[in-house]
C-alpha cells in the first residue's frame, strides 16, 4: 500500500515537474524580451542579458514615446480593431442566427453556399483585384471588407444557436405574435451574451494581430497597423540591412535595437492582458468550433 | 399587437421569412462579394488577364499558365517545400497537444491546472509577425541568446536564418511552440466527458495513475485524436503563409518559398516585371483544386474508418 502511494506521489511530481518545464519553454521568448526591453542594448547584444536585466534603463521606452510610425500604427490597429470587430460582429450574429432557423427559406441551398467557401476559394489574386476593382486599395475599407465574415466562425455561431437557444422560446413568441427581428432582438440577443463575447474576442485578435492584409492592401506608411510597423521595424532590418547610405542604415539599425523588445511588448500588451479574462470564453469558442454545425 | 394577432396566419409568415432573409443578407453580400466574385475571377487563370478588359473579356488562352508554372524551376520547390513543412509539423506538432492535455488533466489542484493552461495559451494571442520577429532576435548570429550559447560552449555561430538547412525546423518550431496550448482545448473537452466511474472502478482495482492514464484517458482520445489526424492530411498542401513569408530571407529561398510566398510575388509584387496575375491565378487555382481533391479524399477515409466526417 505505501509502495503504491510512492508511485503515485512520484508520479504527480514527475507530472507537474513536466509541466512546469513546459511552461518555462513557452514562457521564456517572452520573459527574454521583457527583460531585454529594460536593458542596455550593448549589454542584450552582447549576451550578457539572460536572466535579468542588465544595466537597467528605460531609454528604450522613452524613444518608443517619440517614435512617430510606432504610435501611428497603434492608433490604426486600434482603429481597425474597433470598427472592424463591430460590423463582424453584426454581419456574422445575423447571418448566423438565419442560417440556424428551420424555417429560413432555400436554407440547405444558402447553408451549401456558404460552406462550400471553406473548402474552395477563388485565390489570392482574384481577391486582391476584386478589393481592386471596389477601389478599396489603401483604404480602410480594406482591413474592414474582406474580412467581414469568417465562414468558420459564421458555423460557429449557427451551431450556438441551434444548441443554446430552446426551439420552444421560439414557438410560444410567435404565438403571442412576435416577428422575427423583435424576437431576435429581444429575446434571442440578450440570451447570446456568451456568444457575442466569443465572436468579440476571436474577430478582435483576428484584427488586432492581422498583418498581410494590410501589408498587401495599403500603401499609404500612415496607414500601417501596428503589425507591419513591427516587421519594418525588426525583420526588414535584420534580413536586409543594405541601405544605400551606411551611416543611416547604422542609426536606423542602432534605433531598431533600442525600440525592438519594447515595441514588441507594446504591441502585445493589450491582448495578452485581456485574453486571461476572457479565456473560459476562448475555450467554450473552440469546443463550439469542434463540434461540426 | 391586437393588430398582429389579427394578421392571417399565412401572410404573418410570409413576413417572417421575409425577415428572415434581412437578415441573412449582410453575410450573403459580403459572401458573393469576397468569395464568389474572387472564384467567378479565378477563370483569368485560363486567359491572358488585362486589368482594363476585366475576367471576362481578356483573351482565352487555356492551360497555358498552368504548363508554364508545371514546367518552371520553381515548381518542384515550392511544391515539396510546401508538402515536407507540413509533414514534419504534423509528425513533430501531433502528438504533442494530446500528451499534454493527459498530463494536465492529471494536475489535481483547479488553480493550479488553470494556471497552466493560461500559460500555455499565451503563444497563441501573440501575431505571427511577433513570433517572427522573436526568432529573427533569438537567432540573430552577432546578438542572438542562441548562438551566444553556442558560443560559451565553443561553437561557430549559425546564421539560422540564412541557412535553408535550419529552415524547416525554425518554422515548425516556432508553430509548435505557438499552438500546442490552444490545440489542448478539445483534448481536454474529451478527458472532461470521461466517465468518472471508469476511474473510480480502475482505483479499487488497484489501478495508479500511470496505469489509468494509458488505459482509460489515452484510448478515450484515440476517436477524436485518430479523425484529427485524418482530416490534417487534408491540408497538407496548404501552409501558415504569414509564418513562411515572415521568416523568408534572401538567402534560404531554397527551402522557404512555398506555393503561397511564390504565388505572392509572381502575382502581386511581379518579379522583375509585371505582376503575372494570370500566372498566379493558375497556381492558386492548381493549389486549391487540389486542396479541394485532399479534403474530399480524406473526409470519406474518415467516414469509413470512424463514421466521422466534416461535412
Amino acid at each position: 500500500m505505501v509502495r503504491q502511494q510512492d508511485k503515485e506521489r512520484r508520479f504527480d511530481f514527475l507530472n507537474v515537474g513536466i509541466l512546469i518545464f513546459f511552461a518555462v519553454v513557452t514562457l521564456y521568448p517572452l520573459y527574454f524580451v521583457v527583460i531585454a526591453s529594460i536593458s542596455s542594448p550593448i549589454d542584450v547584444n552582447s549576451g550578457k542579458v539572460i536572466l535579468f536585466p542588465v544595466n537597467l534603463t528605460f531609454d528604450g521606452y522613452r524613444e518608443i514615446f517619440q517614435y512617430e510610425p510606432l504610435w501611428k500604427g497603434y492608433i490604426n490597429t486600434v482603429l481597425y480593431t474597433a470598427l472592424g470587430t463591430v460590423i463582424n460582429l453584426v454581419v456574422t450574429i445575423t447571418s448566423g442566427y438565419a442560417l440556424s432557423r428551420q424555417d429560413l427559406p432555400w436554407r440547405r441551398f444558402l447553408t451549401f453556399l456558404f460552406i462550400f467557401t471553406l473548402f474552395f476559394q477563388g485565390g489570392l489574386i482574384p481577391r486582391y483585384l476584386v478589393v481592386k476593382d471596389l477601389g478599396l486599395m489603401n483604404n480602410l475599407g480594406a482591413m474592414i471588407w474582406p474580412n467581414a465574415l469568417n465562414v468558420f466562425y459564421l458555423m460557429m455561431c449557427v451551431t450556438f444557436f441551434r444548441t443554446s437557444i430552446p426551439q420552444e422560446l421560439h414557438e410560444s413568441a410567435r404565438m403571442d405574435g412576435c416577428g422575427t427581428f423583435r424576437y431576435f432582438t429581444r429575446i434571442v440577443l440578450p440570451l447570446s451574451q456568451a456568444l457575442v463575447a466569443i465572436m468579440a474576442l476571436y474577430y478582435g485578435i483576428f484584427h488586432w494581430n492581422s498583418f498581410f492584409d494590410a501589408y498587401m492592401f495599403l500603401t499609404d506608411k500612415d496607414k500601417y497597423p501596428i503589425q507591419v510597423v513591427l516587421r519594418d521595424l525588426i525583420i526588414s532590418n535584420q534580413s536586409m540591412s543594405m541601405d544605400i547610405d551606411p551611416m543611416a542604415a547604422d542609426e536606423r539599425q542602432r534605433l531598431a535595437d533600442l525600440i525592438k523588445y519594447g515595441a514588441i511588448i507594446f504591441s502585445s500588451l493589450p491582448v495578452l492582458i485581456v485574453y486571461p479574462f476572457l479565456q473560459r470564453y476562448f475555450v467554450k469558442g473552440a469546443m463550439i468550433g469542434a463540434v461540426k454545425g | 399587437m391586437t393588430v398582429d394577432r389579427r394578421t392571417p396566419r399565412k401572410n404573418r409568415f410570409d413576413a417572417d421569412k421575409f425577415q428572415l432573409l434581412l437578415l441573412i443578407f449582410p453575410g450573403l453580400l459580403m459572401l458573393v462579394l469576397f468569395q464568389y466574385w474572387p472564384m467567378w475571377g479565378a477563370q483569368i487563370a485560363f486567359r491572358d488577364f488585362v486589368p482594363s478588359k476585366g475576367f471576362w473579356d481578356s483573351t482565352w488562352v487555356g492551360l497555358k499558365h498552368f504548363e508554364q508554372f508545371f514546367n518552371s524551376y520553381y515548381f518542384e520547390i515550392t511544391i515539396r517545400n510546401t508538402v515536407l513543412l507540413s509533414l514534419y509539423q504534423l509528425v513533430a506538432g501531433f502528438p504533442l497537444p494530446i500528451i499534454m492535455a493527459l498530463m494536465l488533466n492529471y494536475v489535481m489542484r483547479s488553480g493550479a491546472k488553470k494556471t497552466l493552461q493560461t500559460i500555455f495559451f499565451a503563444p497563441n494571442f501573440i501575431s505571427v509577425t511577433v513570433v517572427a520577429s522573436m526568432m529573427f532576435i533569438m537567432l540573430s548570429p552577432s546578438s542572438g541568446v542562441v548562438n551566444h550559447l553556442i558560443k560559451s560552449v565553443g561553437g561557430q555561430p549559425v546564421f539560422f536564418l540564412a541557412e535553408p538547412d535550419w529552415f524547416y525546423h525554425i518554422f515548425t518550431l516556432s508553430t509548435i511552440w505557438q499552438y500546442t496550448g490552444v490545440n489542448t482545448i478539445i483534448f481536454m473537452g474529451v478527458l472532461a466527458g470521461v466517465d468518472p466511474g471508469l476511474h473510480e472502478s480502475a482505483m479499487l482495482d488497484g489501478a495508479g495513475k500511470m496505469r489509468r492514464m494509458f488505459s482509460i484517458d489515452l484510448p478515450a482520445l484515440m476517436p477524436v485524436a485518430i479523425v484529427l489526424l485524418i482530416l490534417s492530411f487534408g491540408r497538407i498542401m496548404s501552409i501558415g503563409f504569414e509564418r513562411a513569408f515572415l521568416l523568408q530571407t534572401p538567402l534560404n529561398l531554397s527551402a522557404s518559398e512555398v506555393i503561397p510566398t511564390y504565388l505572392y510575388k509572381a502575382g502581386i509584387l511581379g518579379t522583375g516585371a509585371l505582376p503575372r496575375y494570370s500566372f498566379a491565378s493558375a497556381i492558386g487555382l492548381f493549389q486549391g483544386v487540389i486542396n479541394l481533391g485532399l479534403v474530399m479524399v480524406v473526409n470519406t477515409v474518415s467516414k469509413r474508418i470512424s463514421g466521422q466526417s466534416l461535412y
